[in-house]
């Protein structure tokens, strides 16, 4: 590794106590790093345990609805079954067009499951690159990046939502991607600005400068010390607005304005129900059910996620 | 101080020109024609075109037909809608009842939010503490508009206590059950924000120092503890107001009440555009300017924080 020249570097004179207590340290008694240090308290948190089987369960019922029911959920609807209660092989009973309700709440996880995760994944691109880039180089760019999101952050989640998927564009090119898209474009800011904060609270630290002054460019202190020590706050906003996000898309497919009718979901379920609210309740509670378990297994996580990886709250 | 404040207001102007130009040029700019949208299938003669064009400015370059809309905004002449009825005129009849159901909902959230979390802070690890804790999960987990159909159904419909809709004259007690349900997620946010924010400043010195010069315990947790406990829950207030405004679509549909939400909603639909930037704009504005109030709060709070730069 070539050192740099161009910038000077004040080095202290070697301070022999100094040294002396470093190498008493012992090795085996290092403390752990922020990650195993999180690792070993997550695994003895119920919170933890809990909602990571969940999740886990979730993801398995979104790949392979198959394994748990057999009938379509879309065909065989027959008006003859109208709002017919449980029975064998129909455990949840019938909506108002006679489908099968265990099928339709079993399919419905895939949509609510992958528009969250993509939705995440795209904010997390755009929001930890412009808070990363504005928190690091600041200046001009941060400047710009600031207003930028404060431009965005102005327009309310699902009033933005509203506004955007009704647009005639957005409307005859209604997919899961559209409503992907118009969460990630109105909800970057929040992340942006997270990650802006914990990369300015890294970038002087100690370990960075001694990094830089061993020659790496700045760029590639960002990529390797700076983003990887301020990644805690990020991972744990991602965790919580996974849930918000499946939220936002039962909310928008409830309004009419989500995914396309031909895709499952449980706000389309909940929508469909309301007809029967009366007459058959449980038409409606159980897609409620199933989405309100499913946003609460993300928030949970999220929780113990913040508990284990927020050295604030580590301290008590 | 009085610097500070006007630093700040001179902010607001960027975003909101900022915010408010990328509705507008969503709305009117992008391909799909908010006039042909006005006919459905039927094509209207080019004379009732090139009209209804004149008459919303399309017929003008995009930025003209921005800056007329900014004038008229600030003289609140806001023109008709495609019914022909003047927005203003709609506006001014749908704006206090949605102003009523946000306060009342504001007022649930911060009241209850910052009481049971206060007592929860303080009786860490209890009972209380940890229903409470539970308890705020669950609620923050449940969307909005499940828990406005299981109100409706359960205080509407069986139990009778409210109006399970609202309908035309909403007053204050008729507002009350859709505001309960605008609020309660909210209020599980506030709650738990009180909360570790409360654990967080019982064991700080100030306390020790107020406890030890002999102020009564209710004077050293409302005076010391409680408002230094105060800021993270008044950003989120102020930040929230937008989820509360996405909440009133929800609410306000459910329980047809005849406020903005629904309003925007329906123009949504049917794509009026001026109704629908009208109404951003000014959702925005009061989004803005809630945000930079709670900035202000700060001061008050928390004597430390001075806005000398």
């Amino acid at each position: 590794m070539k050192p740099e020249r161009t910038e000077g570097h004040y080095v202290a004179p070697l301070e022999e106590t100094a040294l002396e207590a470093t190498d008493t340290l012992r090795v085996e008694e290092a403390p752990l790093s922020l990650w195993a240090d999180a690792w070993r308290k997550l695994r003895r948190r119920p919170l933890f345990i809990v909602s990571s089987i969940m999740i886990l369960a979730l993801i398995f019922i979104a790949l392979f609805p198959g394994v748990f029911t057999q009938v379509p959920p879309n065909n065989e609807c027959l008006l003859a079954n109208s709002e017919a209660g449980p029975r064998e092989g129909h455990p949840f009973g019938f909506t108002f067009q006679g489908c099968d309700l265990f099928s339709r709440v079993i399919h419905g996880t895939q949509a609510s499951l992958s528009v969250g995760i993509l939705a995440v994944l795209c904010v997390l691109v755009i929001g930890v690159t412009f808070g990363a880039l504005a928190g690091y180089y600041g200046g001009w760019l941060d400047a710009v990046l600031a207003r930028l999101g404060d431009i965005f952050f102005a327009l309310p989640l699902i009033l933005g939502a509203l506004v955007i998927t009704q647009l005639p564009f957005f409307r005859e090119n209604k997919s899961v991607w559209t409503v992907v898209v118009v969460i990630a474009m109105l909800a970057w800011p929040q992340m942006a600005r997270i990650t802006r904060g914990a990369v300015i609270e890294v970038r002087n630290a100690d370990f960075v400068t001694a990094a830089r002054s061993l020659g790496v460019s700045r760029f590639g202190a960002l990529m390797r010390h700076v983003l990887p020590n301020a990644l805690a706050p990020v991972i744990v906003l991602a965790t919580l607005e996974l849930g918000v996000f499946i939220v936002t898309e039962a909310t928008l497919s409830f309004l009419g304005i989500g995914v396309p009718e031909s895709v499952m979901s449980w706000g389309h379920d909940i929508a469909a129900a309301q007809v029967s609210i009366r007459t058959n309740p449980m038409i409606l509670i159980y897609p409620s059910i199933a989405l309100s378990l499913c946003v609460l297994s993300f928030i949970m996580l999220g929780d113990a996620l913040r508990d284990a990886l927020d050295p604030k709250s580590r301290e008590r | 101080m009085i610097r500070y404040i006007v630093r700040r207001l001179l902010q607001v102007i960027p975003v909101f020109l900022g915010t408010t130009l990328l509705v507008y040029f969503m709305v009117f700019a992008l391909p799909g024609d908010p006039i042909a949208a006005l006919f459905g299938d039927r094509q209207p003669p080019q004379s009732v075109i090139d009209a209804l064009r004149a008459q919303y400015n399309l017929d003008q370059p995009f930025i003209v037909q921005y800056g007329i809309f900014l004038k008229n905004l600030f003289t609140l002449n806001l023109g008709v809608d495609f019914t022909q009825q003047p927005i203003a005129a709609t506006l001014a009849r749908i704006f206090p009842v949605t102003a009523m159901l946000a306060v009342e909902a504001l007022a649930i959230q911060a009241i209850f939010g910052v009481a049971f979390g206060l007592v929860a802070g303080l009786r860490r690890g209890k009972l209380f503490d940890s229903t409470v804790l539970v308890a705020s999960l669950v609620v923050i987990a449940v969307p909005t508009f499940v828990l406005g159909f299981v109100f409706q159904l359960v205080f509407g419909v069986y139990l009778g206590w409210a109006k399970p809709t609202v309908g035309a004259q909403a007053g204050w007690g008729d507002l009350l059950l859709p505001a309960v349900v605008l609020g309660l997620v909210s209020f599980a946010y506030v709650l738990r924000l009180t909360r570790a924010s409360v654990t967080e400043n019982m064991n700080a010195d100030y306390v020790r120092t107020a406890t030890a010069k002999g102020l009564s315990r209710p004077r050293v947790v409302l005076a010391h503890i409680l408002r230094n406990s105060m800021i993270p829950v008044v950003t989120y207030l102020g930040a929230n107001l937008g989820g509360l405004m996405g909440g009133a679509i929800v609410t306000e549909g459910i329980f047809n009440v005849p406020g903005v939400g629904n309003k925007l909603y329906q123009a949504t639909l049917r794509g009026e555009g001026p109704t629908i930037v009208a109404i951003v704009s000014i959702l925005v504005l009061v989004f803005v300017l809630a945000n930079l109030l709670v900035d202000l709060l700060y001061a008050w709070l928390d004597p430390r924080i001075r806005y000398e730069a």
